[in-house]
């Protein structure tokens, strides 16, 4: 039971780990996009689930409710998401202009190209 | 005019010329060494200028501002400096007048480039000489390595270039990687970088850590040539003529082995130096340099290589003042700054001359040479007597008072040592001048090189004698056998080997003036 | 009014007018924006370090919601410093732009340069004004992402593998980062700087907290390209446009030295940290191996503009090893360095822009000969480079200066002598260029060249006349760093 309890952070760190490692370990640069997203989305994930207070509701004021969530870390990683949808899109754009450049995106074929030119 | 203002001058007076110089340019070269020469006409006077004051008991204190908290930019004149800046500023004018002949006759390039690094490392040496607080006078030491490494690379050749490095690599290396450190442990452990009488270190420092500083700072002015960081000094004879004599004889050189004096007299002081136990290591040290460096410029034939380590042998003369720690030991490295400046730049001077007006760099051609050039090698001659310390040249008193200091030290080993070393002199110069007079001229290089068919020997030659005609037409209408360098040149020349006898008549003027450190 | 709303103005002004740039779409109108907002955002900070010297610590309200719910800006000496720095590069390097951008960046783009510059430097005095670890983030990714942006709009197409390689990095530091805060909220339930500064020192002894600060080393390391994370640099640097090299390398890296600072010295100032982990001394180490390892690989570097990357991955850590002796000494030794070698970097880039502009490119061998043809750019280029060796009469020497004398203060003379050897190796990597540029011979065939525009002369004098004068009068400066120390090491009131 004890592991289930921290369900959500174990599942943290498989996402993180997950993530990092497909960034450092692919040679695709869509690949390590995908991996940077899910690396990011672990964080968002840690950051939800500590906002959640045990037995309590959506943080909006109504009778007969005494614990709410803390609404905090959710705004918090509202912005965090809006960060990381910019990265993302930065990312794939550079790699549309990098596949105009070189024709390519294997980092293998780039550097390639890069050390020969 | 304020005592504090003509210091000013002095050291901003070669720095002002500079947009001068930079307009003349190559396109007008008369206005451009009218300008340098008047400059240094100028500072010299604005030197001199304070010699009487200082004479006197002035001490021209002034701070520019805060360079770094409780470090202030600051100039104080004393007797050293004056004695240094003095030699610096007067042969500055002497070697303009040298260049201009040289320069012209030898077709250099990058004249304007070479004035104006001129000017920068005079006024640096001015400012080595009055600076008033060790940070000073590693500011100037700095700009002074800096400003004259364009003057090494002078040719741009591969060689050049790879003296260069040597050159900026062991000036700057022992500076910032030693020397600096010594100043920094100083801040740290004595609080101030003041020179002040008597030191600064005794009773703040232990003896032991002071020790370790004197190796520091003995080491890390590497301008003073103490072996084994000498390598520089031949390096830099690549440069041409006028700066191997004025800057690695005198300015430069001199700027090492004054700053040695400096930090011995001013920051340890002459107490705590003899309590020093690396003090009488670096004596010995500074005695196997002068030993080692006269040996090997026995076997260099070439003559500027041999007169670069006849430098390295005697400005450890000056070290080897400042290590016995004694008054009279101190008086004699002080006024050897000044005797072998006479000296030496005459030799230089000559060389310049034989390489300009005969085309000549070997010792070995030389021979017969002195019935073409006799007042060049009768210049030589005088200036040799000089450095090897025989009267009547002015080069005898400083190895007097040093043979005295070493005595007064009780070391008689050193004294040894300085009679050796002026034997060796005796055997690596005299040979030179006497050669050149009393020999037959060797045929082979007597001849013009036609037969060798080398493209490379024939065309500076030609031009050559084409320069020397003109000078000879227009000065002394020579005999045909009678060569000698353009006059400027040889004006400088006769200048500064009368001036090696004129020390020798009249050596109160400097001992005069150095008797206030010396204690009496 | 207008003065109690100064710190607001500070980032809103660069905030607003990026847009307003993109929507005139106009090269030159962009470019009169950009430069009346870097010397306006100047003069900003410059009236806010005037404040903060005369009457302390300004704390403002964003919104008037109170801290530690609402975000405040707080600002003392070391981010007004830190300000001063980033706007004084940005008003200097604005006015180069200009000519440099037209030929390094394709005409259609102009204006997409300008609004990126903005952002980046709104992001960056973001990052330094503010008193709130996730506001500090957000703006983090702003400048981060301008960053990428910016280097990416070089013709060089190395430069879009350089930026996505920095993008990649750049947001694994950034994510760590907020890992750490995050985790840092978990105990304490605040994001506010002196706020988690008086409570964590109850929590510091759980692992969480220990988490946190691994996250936030490993985030905050790979921003300022501490060795061994700076892998990132050498390549963004050496191939996106000179201007952002030089407005990058003077402040980019800076601004997250400060968060380093800000970080560890506030907000863990109650906690203890240094005392519970040997962090100064793996700081010290990493440091030492930075310094050695980024000028020995500079010297190698056949692109000059790769071997001054390269070389601010050593200077970097002369930086971090003036914090890392965590005295007052030392920690002000690491703020003048930033102040200064943002100078000397950024007069050395402009340096090189000058000659990208002129020969097309910084590669070593093309730049033969080029100090006769182009006296004024390689002197600046000489002294600036004199400046990084440490010269005495230029900034680098100030610099030096504070280093050793904070490492002697606390005995370590090894390390002294370590800071001396690693700056001989800069006389090599600097000497190079100048060897070249001045003594050989440029070949026959090559096309005569010129010095700069005045518009991007004067800047670039004005950088290399400003490290030689903190160069001599090296004491102002000092006394402020010493002043932010104080602060960095007393924490708030």
């Amino acid at each position: 039971m004890g592991i289930l309890d921290h369900f959500n952070y174990w599942m943290v760190i498989v996402l993180m780990m997950a993530g990092l490692y497909t960034v450092i370990s692919r040679g695709n640069l869509i690949k390590q996009v995908v991996g940077l997203n899910v690396f990011q989305v672990s964080v968002f994930v840690l950051y939800i689930s500590m906002g959640k207070v045990s037995g309590g509701t959506a943080p909006i004021l109504g009778e007969g409710i005494t614990v709410y969530s803390n609404p905090l870390p959710h705004v918090l990683i509202l912005t965090a998401i809006v960060v990381g949808v910019a990265t993302t899109a930065l990312a794939l754009a550079l790699v549309v202009r990098i596949r105009k450049a070189y024709g390519s995106i294997e980092e293998d074929d780039i550097l390639k190209q890069e050390n020969g030119s | 005019m304020s005592l504090e203002a003509l210091v000013l001058i002095a050291i901003a007076l070669p720095l002002a010329c500079i947009p001068l110089l930079s307009i003349a340019g190559d396109r007008a070269p008369n206005a451009r060494e009218a300008i340098s020469l008047s400059t240094g006409g100028a500072t010299f006077l604005a030197v001199a200028a304070l010699l009487d004051p200082v004479n006197a008991g002035a001490r021209p204190d002034m701070s520019l501002f805060t360079m770094l908290p409780g470090l202030d930019i600051r100039f104080t004149v004393e007797p050293l400096g004056m004695l240094f800046a003095l030699v610096a500023s007067g042969l500055w004018i002497v070697t303009t007048v040298y260049a201009i002949g040289y320069m012209r006759g030898h077709h250099e390039r990058n004249q304007t480039r070479f004035y104006i690094c001129f000017a920068v490392a005079i006024s640096s040496a001015i400012g080595v000489a009055f600076a008033g607080n060790m940070l000073t006078l590693f500011l100037f030491y700095e700009i002074l390595t800096l400003s004259t490494f364009p003057l090494v690379t002078h040719h741009g050749t591969d060689k050049a270039k790879r003296s260069g490095r040597v050159y900026l690599g062991i000036l700057l290396g022992t500076s910032i990687g030693l020397q600096l450190l010594a100043i920094l442990i100083t801040w740290v452990m004595a609080g101030t970088l003041d020179f002040v009488e008597g030191g600064i270190l005794d009773g703040r420092v232990p003896d032991g850590v002071a020790a370790v500083l004197l190796l520091l700072y003995v080491f890390g002015i590497g301008k003073a040539a103490l072996m084994p960081f000498h390598r520089w000094l031949p390096a830099a004879m690549v440069a041409p003529t006028p700066v191997s004599a004025l800057l690695h004889a005198v300015a430069v050189v001199k700027a090492g082995v004054f700053t040695v004096l400096k930090v011995a007299v001013y920051i340890f002081g002459l107490d705590l130096m003899v309590r020093l136990s690396t003090g009488e290591a670096l004596q010995y040290l500074a005695a196997f340099t002068i030993l080692a460096a006269s040996m090997i410029a026995m076997t260099k034939d070439n003559l500027k290589a041999r007169l670069a380590y006849s430098t390295i042998s005697q400005l450890s003369y000056v070290i080897l003042g400042a290590m016995l720690a004694t008054p009279l030991g101190v008086l004699g490295g002080g006024l050897h700054i000044a005797m072998h400046a006479f000296g030496k730049i005459t030799l230089f001077f000559c060389a310049g001359a034989i390489m300009v007006a005969a085309h000549k760099t070997e010792i070995s051609e030389m021979r017969g040479l002195g019935r073409t050039m006799p007042i060049t090698m009768g210049a030589f001659l005088i200036g040799a007597l000089s450095i090897i310390g025989l009267p009547p040249m002015g080069g005898m008193w400083s190895k007097w008072f040093l043979g005295l200091g070493a005595l007064e030290a009780g070391q008689m080993f050193l004294v040894g040592v300085l009679m050796v070393s002026s034997l060796l002199n005796v055997a690596y110069l005299l040979p030179i001048p006497l050669r050149a007079f009393f020999s037959p001229p060797d045929r082979a290089s007597q001849q013009v090189p036609t037969h060798n068919g080398e493209f490379e020997d024939e065309d500076p030659e030609r031009e050559a004698e084409d320069i020397t005609q003109e000078f000879e037409e227009e000065t002394h209408g020579a005999p045909d056998g009678i060569r000698e360098a353009p006059l400027p040149s040889l004006i400088a020349i006769v200048f500064v080997a009368a001036g090696t006898v004129v020390l020798f008549l009249f050596p109160e003027a400097i001992t005069g003036l150095l008797a206030p450190i010396a204690g009496r | 009014m207008i003065a109690t709303q100064l710190p607001a103005i500070q980032v809103a002004l660069p905030l607003l007018a990026a847009p307003l740039v993109l929507i005139l779409r106009n090269g030159a109108l962009a470019w009169s924006v950009a430069v009346a907002v870097s010397w306006l955002s100047f003069a900003v900070a410059l009236a806010l370090l005037l404040r903060v010297l005369d009457g302390g610590t300004i704390v403002y309200l964003l919104g008037d919601w109170a801290a530690p719910w609402g975000i405040e800006y707080r600002i003392d000496e070391v981010n007004a410093f830190v300000l001063v720095i980033v706007t004084s590069v940005a008003a200097v390097v604005a006015p180069y732009a200009r000519r440099s951008v037209e030929a390094e960046v394709s005409s259609d783009r102009h204006y997409l340069f300008y609004t990126g510059f903005l952002l980046c430097l709104c992001g960056l005095l973001g990052i330094a004004i503010t008193g709130d670890v996730f506001n500090l983030f957000v703006f983090l990714e702003i400048s981060s992402l301008s960053s990428y942006l910016l280097i990416g709009l070089s013709r060089d197409r190395r430069a879009l593998t350089a930026a996505f390689r920095y993008l990649i990095l750049g947001t694994v530091g950034a994510t760590f980062y907020v890992i750490g805060i995050g985790l840092m909220y978990m105990m304490t339930g605040s994001l506010n700087m002196a706020d988690l500064a008086t409570r964590l020192p109850a929590v510091a002894d759980t692992t969480t907290i220990h988490a946190a600060l691994a996250f936030l080393t490993i985030g905050l390391a790979l921003k300022a390209a501490i060795f061994p994370l700076h892998l990132w640099l050498p390549n963004a640097y050496a191939h996106a446009p000179s201007v952002v090299t030089a407005f990058l390398a003077a402040t980019a890296t800076k601004v997250s030295i400060y968060v380093f600072l800000r970080i560890f010295l506030t907000v863990f100032s109650g906690a203890s940290i240094f005392e519970s982990f040997p962090l100064a001394d793996l700081l010290i180490v990493v440091a030492v191996l930075g310094m050695f390892t980024g000028s020995l690989v500079a010297i190698y570097q056949s692109d000059v503009k790769r071997a001054l990357a390269f070389s601010s991955v050593a200077q970097i850590g002369y930086m971090i090893l003036g914090i890392s002796l965590l005295s007052t000494a030392g920690v002000a030794a690491g703020i003048v360095h930033l102040f200064n070698h943002a100078l000397m970097k950024c007069a050395l880039f402009l340096a090189l822009g000058a000659v990208a502009l002129r020969i097309g490119s910084a590669r070593l061998d093309q730049m033969a000969g080029i100090g006769r043809e182009m006296p004024w750019t390689m002197a600046a280029f000489t002294v600036a480079g004199l400046s990084l060796i440490g010269v005495p009469a230029t900034v680098g020497f100030v610099s030096k200066w504070a280093l050793v004398m904070a490492t002697l203060e606390k005995d370590h003379v090894l390390l002294a002598v370590l800071i001396l050897l690693s700056s001989l190796l800069a006389v090599i990597y600097v000497w190079r260029v100048v060897e070249v540029a001045y003594f050989r011979d440029r070949p026959d065939d090559a096309a005569t060249l010129s010095d700069p525009p005045t518009s991007m002369l004067v800047p670039l004098w004005i950088m290399t006349g400003a490290a030689v004068y903190f160069g001599l009068d090296g004491t102002r400066v000092l006394d402020v760093a010493t002043a932010a120390a104080t602060r960095l090491l007393e924490g708030w009131p």
